[in-house]
């Protein structure tokens, strides 16, 4: 007899997550993804892409990241899947990839967010701090490395997940997430199951067009912030 | 919590972890640092000469001059990590100072005091310290540094050292986690290393900080083999700028520490960025005062 899935497994189907591994902390994100229970594969080949439902750009060097990711023909295949509704989560390094900028490396543009590069200075003024959250009360321990700074703008007000004094370090626009702190050097998983949510609605986005994004109710408690 | 400007643990760990699968790599001027950073850097390492050259010339080997640092941090956006002399906390201090990202406390460069490393917890910037074996390790994190290195043997083209290490490093740290509770203070006697982080390995079978390579890496098949061996990154050291091409090598390893597990691929790599190596030295032929793997303790 064939088993009938159960209420929970329909609603939550399995997802593979990719996450790029040219450079950084990609091992530190499966990591905190398998806590999560969720499957993940390391991407180096563009045609690995095809196989997972949402991707996580790592910390690391941005410029080793951008270069290897255009010699393995990574950046267009990352692009054209971003615009086909796949969610990626960029954290650091990542955030700065998906953002946009002047300086170098050439970025993803996948966010209409402006992400400047060792925005707080050197090592010696990395630090941590508590972000608040919109989707969670209790604040986030961010760790902030040499981190890049998200630029606030029109659009930005409306992509505020998390924010610190007077920085947004957390954006969502639409599918894309962009943090500038790290995530994945802590025991907390809250972002990373954020990160899920995105990926599980877009799926069940895909099946049924008609849903909307359930990420919307998320945005409404950001609109109290003035920033 | 720390407040803004304290540098925590969690922080210079968290960095150090930042530069996995990466290749850091040894330079002496802007110009050089350029070039690092072009072909794939994850940072680079200030030092007055490399290795085979401190190797050649003999003399004093001691941290860059104020300028070339300042030069290189002016050139480059990616971190900059500068070598000091063991216990040369002076040294230290300026390299901070300038808002060098990192410190190697390294035996390349003329050890400053042959009984004491530096207090590494007492600086708001990481340090990286090379080891021979699990407990050299343990004693340089003991003292705060939050990244380690095999030391190999700097500067003679020659990758055996740093396999040795490693390999060491690794036996010992799977030694320890067969091992009961009672057992493990005589592990710590016997490795010379801190209690508490004697226990920790034993728990979790690895370093509490990241786990490098370095000495004697020339090829992008070195790299690659360090990084199968458990390396997390390479240092490359007079491996790229005493390479008949240094901007192809350079690239060549950073692809190599990208692409180990793909042996296609890797062939491909050694293929195309192909540059005379630098020239190599056995081991045996090294005396033993001129090891520099035995200074520091």
């Amino acid at each position: 007899m064939v088993r009938k899935p159960s209420k929970s497994e329909v609603e939550c189907p399995p997802i593979k997550v990719g996450i790029l591994a040219l450079q950084g902390s990609f091992a530190l994100h499966k990591k905190s993804l398998a806590k999560l229970g969720i499957s993940t594969l390391f991407i180096r080949r563009p045609e690995e892409l095809d196989q997972v439902a949402g991707l996580i750009i790592p910390g690391g060097e941005s410029t080793v990241m951008s270069d290897l990711a255009r010699e393995y023909d990574l950046d267009q295949k990352i692009v054209q899947k971003a615009k086909a509704g796949m969610p990626i989560f960029g954290t650091c390094a990542g955030a700065i990839l998906l953002g946009k900028g002047e300086e170098a490396p050439p970025r993803l543009e996948l966010s209409s967010l402006t992400v400047q590069r060792n925005a707080y200075g050197r090592q010696r003024e990395s630090f941590d701090a508590p972000v608040q959250l919109t989707f969670s009360p209790e604040p986030f321990h961010g760790i902030f490395i040499r981190a890049p700074r998200i630029v606030p703008n029109e659009q930005s007000k409306s992509a505020i997940e998390g924010w610190y004094q007077e920085d947004l370090v957390l954006t969502q626009q639409d599918k894309i997430l962009l943090s500038t702190f790290h995530p994945e050097l802590t025991e907390d998983l809250r972002v990373h199951e954020h990160f899920i949510e995105m990926v599980r609605a877009s799926l069940a986005q895909e099946k049924d067009p008609s849903m909307q994004n359930s990420n919307s109710r998320i945005k409404q408690s950001s609109k109290k912030l003035t920033l | 919590m720390s407040t803004n400007n304290s540098t925590s643990w969690e922080e210079k760990v968290g960095f150090a972890k930042m530069h996995c699968g990466g290749v850091i790599m040894d330079v002496t001027t802007a110009d050089e640092a350029k070039i690092a950073q072009d072909a794939g850097a994850t940072a680079v390492m200030a030092l007055e000469r490399v290795p085979s050259d401190i190797r050649k010339e003999g003399g004093v080997a001691r941290m860059s001059p104020v300028k070339v640092i300042r030069e290189i941090v002016e050139s480059v956006t990616i971190p900059v990590m500068a070598k000091v002399r063991i216990g040369h906390f002076m040294e230290a201090r300026i390299l901070e100072e300038l808002g060098v990202d990192f410190i190697d406390e390294s035996e390349v460069l003329t050890p400053a005091d042959e009984a004491h490393h530096i207090d590494k917890l007492a600086f708001k910037i990481p340090f990286v310290c090379g080891a021979r074996n699990l407990g050299e390790a343990l004693r340089r994190i003991g003292e705060g540094a939050a990244m380690i290195r095999t030391k190999g043997e700097a500067g003679t083209g020659n990758v055996v050292e740093a396999v040795r290490h490693m390999r060491q490093i690794q036996r010992e740290m799977k030694e320890l986690t067969t091992l009961h509770a009672d057992e493990l203070m005589t592990q710590a006697r016997d490795h010379g290393a801190p209690f508490n982080l004697i226990v920790d390995v034993a728990k979790s079978g690895k370093l509490p900080v990241p786990n490098f390579a370095a000495g004697g890496v020339a090829t992008p098949a070195d790299a690659a083999l360090m990084m199968a061996l458990g390396a997390e990154a390479v240092f490359v050291g007079s491996g790229i700028f005493k390479s008949g091409d240094p901007e192809r090598m350079a690239q060549g390893i950073v692809r190599a520490v990208t692409y180990w597990e793909d042996a296609a691929e890797l062939a491909k790599i050694t293929e195309e960025y192909a540059s005379p190596t630098m020239p190599g030295i056995d081991i045996n032929e090294i005396d033993p005062s001129q090891r520099l793997q035995d200074r520091g303790w």
